[in-house]
């Protein structure tokens, strides 16, 4: 449904992505993993030309998008967004914010509009918050109206930056619930984030990425249990803690209780 | 006679007066401001001769005084087209404020965090519908204590068109000033109408800020 062909970008003289090569399924839920600044939002973003590549290909549905000539209006339409700092209209109401799209952008009638929002309102759990203005909502309500918002748009495509990264850490799994529950239905989705337990038990497929490049990829399983390249294994044993085994975060856990004891004792 | 008693008198005429300004000034800033933010979505444009064009009405008009404008546009232009008194000192105070509106403008449009730009964009919105639905409203709640601030300096301002014989309440006290032999009395008398005049403005302004509040910006 996607495909990205030797896409490179550069922020002056830095080069954020390096020749990223990739191909999404449709339903397919995809996870990007990788330290800050490995590139992985700027993927995410050069999709709907939020950034624009300087080199590169990006086939939408098997037509290749130029963004200097269609209209890349259409294509985000397409693409629904969500932001890790939500980004909600804070001069609307909750309703405000979900029928903006559909009634500005593709003219639905008002009433129609409301009807859906009300229903997207409902899915994310937040339709008693309607009339409450986004200042007022936790930031996890927040970010689930944000989803409502771009779901009203009947995107074929999600796109999460990071979704809970900004989120106290009570409020991450109510958010997660609704993507997992998006992932589910059969949404497409491709989602940036540092939460390695949503990572596995809802992507169809990983990627790891670091310094621009996307150094592996592979299902769940190949990439937190049988991680190939070293980098990778690296950077699972700074972030991964509990859920999945990792030899060597285990191995290095072992060595530090075992050389605290022995200097205890 | 003393203070109260030219008070009491100049009444009818300082009261006319005081509407003429609050005409002349209302009229200004009005369009004062729909230069300002044009000029001000001019220079955040990213088609360069647009931006190129707002920088320079702006340097000019910031860089010259208001009394020379006035001067330039009731007498300099008169011989290729007369305006009239009021109308000059208008487009002159409309002009010159713009200069300062526009800045104020593209500062509010500057301070609104990017995401809703990107928010916004990313809904499939064009350029101009996120500006108009998205960016321009919360700006206007964001720059309502600065845009207050500059339609005070414009009120006090529109003095200036005293000196293009327009009988607002600089011209009028001017005028009883030396009929009057009395020149303490009636500016003094001038300075508390035009007290009064920016208390009630100040008031008013307060008043929308609350009421805008209602709705808080996160």
């Amino acid at each position: 449904m996607i495909k990205v062909h030797n896409l490179n970008k550069w922020f002056g003289e830095l080069q954020a992505l390096k020749d990223i090569n990739l191909e999404v399924q449709e339903r397919e839920v995809v996870v990007l993993i990788g330290a800050s600044g490995s590139g992985k939002s700027t993927l995410l973003r050069c999709l709907n030309f939020l950034e624009r590549p300087e080199q590169g290909r990006i086939e939408f549905d098997g037509r290749e998008i130029n963004p200097a000539r269609d209209d890349l209006n259409l294509l985000r339409q397409e693409m629904g967004m969500v932001f890790q700092h939500f980004n909600l209209f804070p001069h609307m109401t909750v309703l405000g914010n979900v029928i903006e799209g559909p009634v500005m952008v593709k003219k639905m009638r008002r009433e129609k509009a409301v009807a859906e929002a009300l229903k997207l309102l409902e899915k994310v759990g937040l339709a008693d918050k309607v009339d409450a203005y986004p200042c007022h909502l936790s930031g996890g309500q927040q970010q689930r109206v944000a989803i409502a918002r771009s779901l009203a748009m009947h995107p074929r495509v999600m796109l999460f930056d990071e979704p809970t990264s900004a989120l106290d850490p009570e409020l991450v799994g109510e958010v997660l619930a609704v993507m997992k529950q998006l992932a589910e239905e059969g949404m497409t989705m491709i989602v940036v984030t540092h939460e390695m337990g949503f990572a596995h038990e809802v992507a169809d497929r990983v990627i790891f990425m670091d310094d621009g490049q996307i150094i592996e990829m592979g299902t769940p399983v190949q990439i937190f249990e049988r991680p190939v390249h070293r980098r990778t294994r690296d950077f699972l044993s700074k972030v991964l803690w509990g859920p999945v085994r990792q030899p060597e975060a285990m191995g290095a856990a072992k060595d530090f209780f075992n050389t605290s004891f022995t200097a205890v004792m | 006679m003393n203070f109260f008693q030219y008070l009491f008198d100049s009444v009818h005429f300082f009261l006319r007066a005081a509407l003429l300004t609050v005409e002349l000034t209302a009229a200004a800033l009005i369009i004062g401001t729909v230069i300002g933010l044009i000029f001000s979505l001019m220079k955040i444009s990213r088609r360069k001769p647009l931006s190129y064009i707002s920088d320079v009405y702006i340097t000019v008009i910031r860089g010259t005084p208001l009394i020379v404008q006035l001067f330039v546009i009731y007498f300099g232009l008169a011989s290729v087209v007369d305006f009239g008194s009021f109308w000059s000192a208008v487009i002159a105070l409309a002009i010159h404020n713009g200069a300062y509106i526009a800045e104020i403008f593209r500062a509010g449009i500057q301070s609104i965090d990017r995401g809703q730009m990107e928010a916004a964009r990313s809904l499939g919105m064009n350029y101009n519908l996120a500006m108009r639905r998205i960016i321009l409203p919360q700006v206007f709640k964001r720059i309502i204590p600065l845009l207050g601030n500059q339609f005070i300096i414009g009120l006090k301002d529109s003095s200036m068109a005293a000196f293009v014989t327009v009988p607002e309440l600089f011209g009028v006290s001017m005028q009883l000033a030396s009929n009057h032999f009395a020149e303490l009395q009636f500016y003094s008398i001038a300075g508390l109408y035009y007290l009064a005049l920016v208390l009630l403005f100040t008031l008013l302004v307060n008043w929308l800020e609350r009421r805008l509040q209602v709705e808080k910006i996160q």
